[in-house]
């Protein structure tokens, strides 16, 4: 390499190898801001579904108890619907799958999904783990509505 | 190859930027760890009336549980919630009798058990409930805001919540739950 | 008495890294080179010791010795004797145990066969390494000492989650903890090069074999547990973007970078401040990796136990190693030079790419796993889940393949891609026409369609080194480089495949029932109770032919553990070369019938093929180096015999 102007060029070439690797990274840190903004699921309860419908084409998950006697199993064998409240609010469920096996009426389970356009919550998962070691974060909160809810059902 | 040092130094900064950032993560972790502090989740229900239940007998030989059991008035009494598959709960057993060798009405919840398995715990570790009631689901656990076992309430006479105790009674906590006993006496 | 002894030789391992360190850093002052001695001979002691600990804690579980919590509490008479030994590590202080031991192991081994590094760095090195190690000692002693005794002996243990109770977790865990911690060697050598400012192509050629390795681990960890959590959830899925999962990607993505950057470094000393940076990095994912999962401070199906007071704890180890690691960089890194330059096309520009990809994926990858913290201090819920990492890190991926597949036929320092045009015509060719195809066979997703598009010609583009060369000339290392990328085209078809032509079929079937699945008939048989040492379940016989031809048979399980009470349920799978057949069953519904939820999967086992070809291109690489380092050693030494037969 030939001394002044290949210093002078090297130099440059090393500029435009900083500026595309900032732009990149920059790019992407806005990327993942925007993505997280759109993509992430919140988690609602059904009176903030009731109060604040989320769009039918976001993916929410849904944290309630199984109301009482509301299970129902369609007859493809598969489908399954029933109803998530938490004591203020009901919102009714389909899912087709295979259900947890600690899902049972009375229990408390996160479906995560989407809200149809006529209010009904098509799940394409649930969790319904909350034994002694794993309780999905957000039931833990909902102790006190459960609790009331609860009371009136083993009655 | 010319000398290097002539590379431009405007990123001089930038070598912070990593320390930055990380510092950043250390700021979030500890709020993430410290604001969920009620991890041991203290009940919402201490000083509130136990929701109303009422349970079947987990053993053959003790009858089963009812809210409607501790509000006919009387002393203070414990609540434990317990199951035969929980070590800890094995460990707590000795205080336990203690407790009701001293006259103290221990009531249980076994918590996702089998009948069986719940009698042959206590007649491994001792029987000091005088009333046993079968939570198969959690359900009555979770309703007075349990997340674990074992846990010992402490229920005035009125069938009030007292005191919640997470995990198990150790010996050197006796003293602590003779004056939570004490206390939701008056 | 096994408990005991553990104990002590946990201890004396945890005060000879305190030993360790000093006499590393009184080793580095003028007056203190006679210590430096010692510090290569206590530094074998102390892995050593902790490989005792670990043995005996392994001894404790396989004993099933009741008398020890950990055990008592993780452990269960009944369990078949392969859990009881996989079961050591199958929780926090056992794992935690792992992670000193393999530490330990590590500096040892770096002690007993280094001996290219400057013997100055080599000191910071060491002393670095007993510095990392010390703390988890401390950690491990003071609050979470796997051999802690019962107060009162229970008659049986507590059990081990059934999940766990699989073949997968005898050799997931270990495997990926040896990648997380291997890359703690890294870090110590960023250190020991930071301290001495000793960086240089010397420093890189020493460093990358160690980075090779801990890599090679890391890469057939994740590939493993991909699969391990493919199979055993019964969920279909091979990557959930769970945060356990995330946690070994984040140290793999750094990894990777390191050692594509540690390449520059040695073939032509640029990089440096970069190399040492990437090196810090890599571990540092590691831990925090680490503290996400063991503090439970993201929830996740893999349902570690919550604790913050632990998580404090490994909190405070991240500040003191990673912060202290990135001020010490940021101090001296100005002092390291920038090193030789480049122009943008060229091998090293391609590898700068491939570095500013990775890191762009890394950054995705753990903005989006450290989110739901991040809306939680706003006060809202959030997950995050694939809607968000699938195209986000394929918008960085997608370049830096196609990058792949240019990069590895430019060369050094300065090069034009007029001439590679030629050579990249196949490729390209193919890439068009399987566009072509893909899109003539429609409904497919976009990622699916790029995937598809890109990994036949990739798979191309990855041999293209090879041309006009001896096969058997050409160095293993480059073999190793070119079955690594190839393997990463083979996963990538895998991927495509499994998502863009994978059935799936759920159905209640009474007993009789023909299904079909793709090309696949599934006859429900029967269902009968059958049991194992410490489980029951109800298996289904199914009659599985493919396109006609005989029927093999395959038997689901819904299982249920008695100890502790936990159901799960057992997938079967049928492999063919061409794909999976994936069947779970289900529940009973009131009528008779059977839930049955089967896929049919194409090609979805070349993800794991894949991966496995991955780490096989490290090994080979792995080999290639270290055969070459020893050949120049020998020819090193011959010379030096020579020399001396002269001299006389």
């Amino acid at each position: 390499m030939t001394t002044q102007t290949a210093g002078i060029k090297a130099k440059h070439q090393r500029l435009v190898l900083v500026v595309i690797a900032l732009v990149a990274l920059i790019g992407a840190a806005l990327l993942a801001i925007w993505g997280l903004r759109s993509q992430a699921s919140y988690f609602y309860v059904p009176s903030d579904i009731v109060a604040a419908r989320p769009d039918p084409d976001r993916g929410v998950r849904l944290g309630g108890m199984v109301e009482k006697g509301s299970l129902k199993t369609e007859p493809d064998g598969v489908t399954i619907a029933f109803v998530v409240h938490d004591g203020k609010a009901r919102v009714p469920v389909r899912f087709k799958g295979i259900v947890p096996s600690l899902f049972v009426e009375g229990s408390g389970v996160v479906a995560e999904g989407k809200l149809a356009a006529n209010g009904t919550f098509i799940a394409d998962n649930l969790l319904a783990k909350h034994d002694e070691k794993y309780v999905p974060r957000e039931m833990k909160e909902m102790t006190e509505a459960q609790a009331k809810q609860v009371v009136a059902e083993t009655q | 190859m010319t000398d290097t040092t002539a590379s431009p130094k405007p990123r001089r900064w930038a070598i912070w930027l990593p320390l930055g950032v990380f510092l950043g993560f250390v700021c979030l972790v500890l709020f993430g760890l410290f604001r969920p502090a009620d991890r041991e989740v203290a009940s919402a229900m201490v000083g509130k009336p136990l929701p109303a239940f009422d349970l079947p007998a987990a053993t053959a030989d003790k009858p089963g549980l009812a809210q409607t059991d501790f509000t006919a008035g009387g002393k203070p009494r414990l609540l434990n919630v317990f199951a035969s598959w929980c070590i800890p709960c094995a460990v707590e057993a000795p205080q336990l009798d203690q407790l009701a060798k001293m006259g103290i009405e221990i009531n249980g919840i076994a918590i996702r058990d089998h009948r069986e398995d719940v009698t042959a715990f206590l007649a491994r570790n001792g029987n000091p409930f005088t009333r046993i009631g079968a939570d198969d689901v959690s359900k009555v656990q979770m309703a007075m805001g349990s997340s674990g076992v074992p846990e010992t309430f402490v229920i005035d006479g009125k069938g009030v919540i007292r005191y919640q105790h997470i995990g198990e009674i150790r010996a050197d906590q006796m003293p602590l739950i003779l004056e939570k006993l004490k206390e939701a006496e008056q | 008495m096994i408990a005991e002894f553990g104990l002590a030789a946990l201890w004396l391992a945890a005060a000879l890294a305190g030993l360790q360190l000093l006499a590393g850093a009184l080793g580095l002052t003028r007056g203190g080179a006679a210590l430096g001695a010692i510090v290569r001979p206590v530094a074998i002691v102390q892995g050593l010791l902790a490989l005792i600990a670990f043995v005996a804690l392994i001894v404790l579980f396989c004993q099933t010795d009741l008398s020890v919590k950990l055990v008592a509490m993780n452990s269960h008479s009944a369990k078949p004797l392969i859990y009881k030994f996989a079961g050591t590590w199958g929780n926090h202080e056992g794992s935690m145990l792992l992670w000193v031991t393999v530490m330990g192991l590590a500096g040892s081994f770096v002690a007993l066969v280094e001996r290219r590094l400057p013997e100055p760095t080599m000191l910071a090195t060491l002393a670095g390494q007993a510095f990392v190690s010390l703390g988890f000692y401390a950690f491990l002693l003071l609050s979470s000492n796997p051999f802690e005794r019962m107060p009162q002996v229970p008659t049986e243990g507590q059990g081990l989650n059934p999940l766990l109770q699989d073949m997968g977790l005898a050799f997931h865990p270990p495997t990926l903890y040896v990648g997380y911690v291997g890359l703690s060697i890294a870090f110590s050598f960023a250190i020991g090069a930071l301290i001495t400012r000793e960086v240089g192509p010397a420093f890189a050629r020493a460093m990358r074999p160690w980075v090779l390795g801990a890599w090679i681990f890391l890469t057939l960890g994740i590939t493993a547990g991909s699969y391990w959590a493919y199979y055993e959830l019964g969920w279909g899925g091979w990557w959930f973007w769970d945060p356990v999962e995330n946690a070994s990607l984040m140290p793999w993505l750094a990894a990777t970078a390191l050692l594509h950057s540690v390449s520059v470094l040695a073939a032509r000393n640029a990089l440096r401040a970069w190399t040492i940076m990437l090196g810090v990095v890599a571990f540092s994912m590691s831990m925090v990796g680490t503290f996400l999962v063991r503090s439970g401070i993201l929830t996740s199906v893999h349902a570690f136990a919550v604790d913050p007071e632990r998580g404090s704890f490994i909190l405070v180890l991240l500040a003191i190693y990673i912060g202290g690691a990135l001020t010490l960089f940021a101090v001296r890194a100005g002092s390291v030079s920038e090193g030789e330059r480049f122009a943008p096309v060229s091998r090293e520009g391609a590898l700068v790419f491939n570095n500013v990809m990775l890191s762009a994926v890394l950054g995705i990858v753990l903005f989006g796993t450290l989110y739901p913290l991040v809306a939680e201090a706003m006060g809202a819920k959030v997950s995050v889940g694939p809607p968000y990492f699938n195209p986000m890190s394929a918008l960085f991926v997608v370049p830096m393949l196609l990058v792949m597949a240019v990069g590895p036929l430019l060369r050094w320092r300065r090069d034009g891609f007029a001439r590679v045009r030629a050579i990249l015509v196949i490729p390209a060719l193919l890439v068009v026409l399987a566009a072509i195809g893909v899109a003539a066979w429609g409904g497919i997703g976009v990622l699916p369609f790029i995937g598809l598009t890109l990994a036949g010609g990739l798979a191309v583009a990855s041999l293209l080194p090879l041309r006009g060369r001896s096969l058997r000339r050409t160095p293993l290392a480059t073999w190793g480089m070119v079955v690594a990328h190839l393997g990463v085209a083979v996963a990538l078809f895998g991927m495509a495949s499994e998502s863009a032509f994978s059935v799936e079929k759920l159905v209640a079937a009474r007993v009789g029932d023909t299904t079909a699945v793709g090309p696949w008939q599934i006859t429900l048989k029967r269902v009968r109770p059958v049991a194992g040492p410490n489980w029951t379940a109800l298996e289904a016989d199914l009659d599985a032919s493919y396109d006609g031809g005989k029927a093999t048979a395959v038997h689901p399980q819904a299982r249920f553990f008695w100890s502790p009470p936990q159901p799960t349920s057992e997938s079967a799978l049928l492999t063919r070369w061409n794909g999976q057949l994936y069947a779970v069953l289900g529940e009973e519904a009131d009528d008779g019938r059977w839930q049955l939820r089967l896929w049919w999967k194409p090609f979805v086992t070349m993800i794991w093929f894949g991966g496995l070809m991955i780490g096989l291109g490290g090994l080979l690489a792995l080999l290639g180096r270290v055969a070459s380092d020893l050949k120049r050693y020998v020819a090193r030494g011959k010379i030096a015999y020579r020399r001396e037969r002269q001299g006389r």
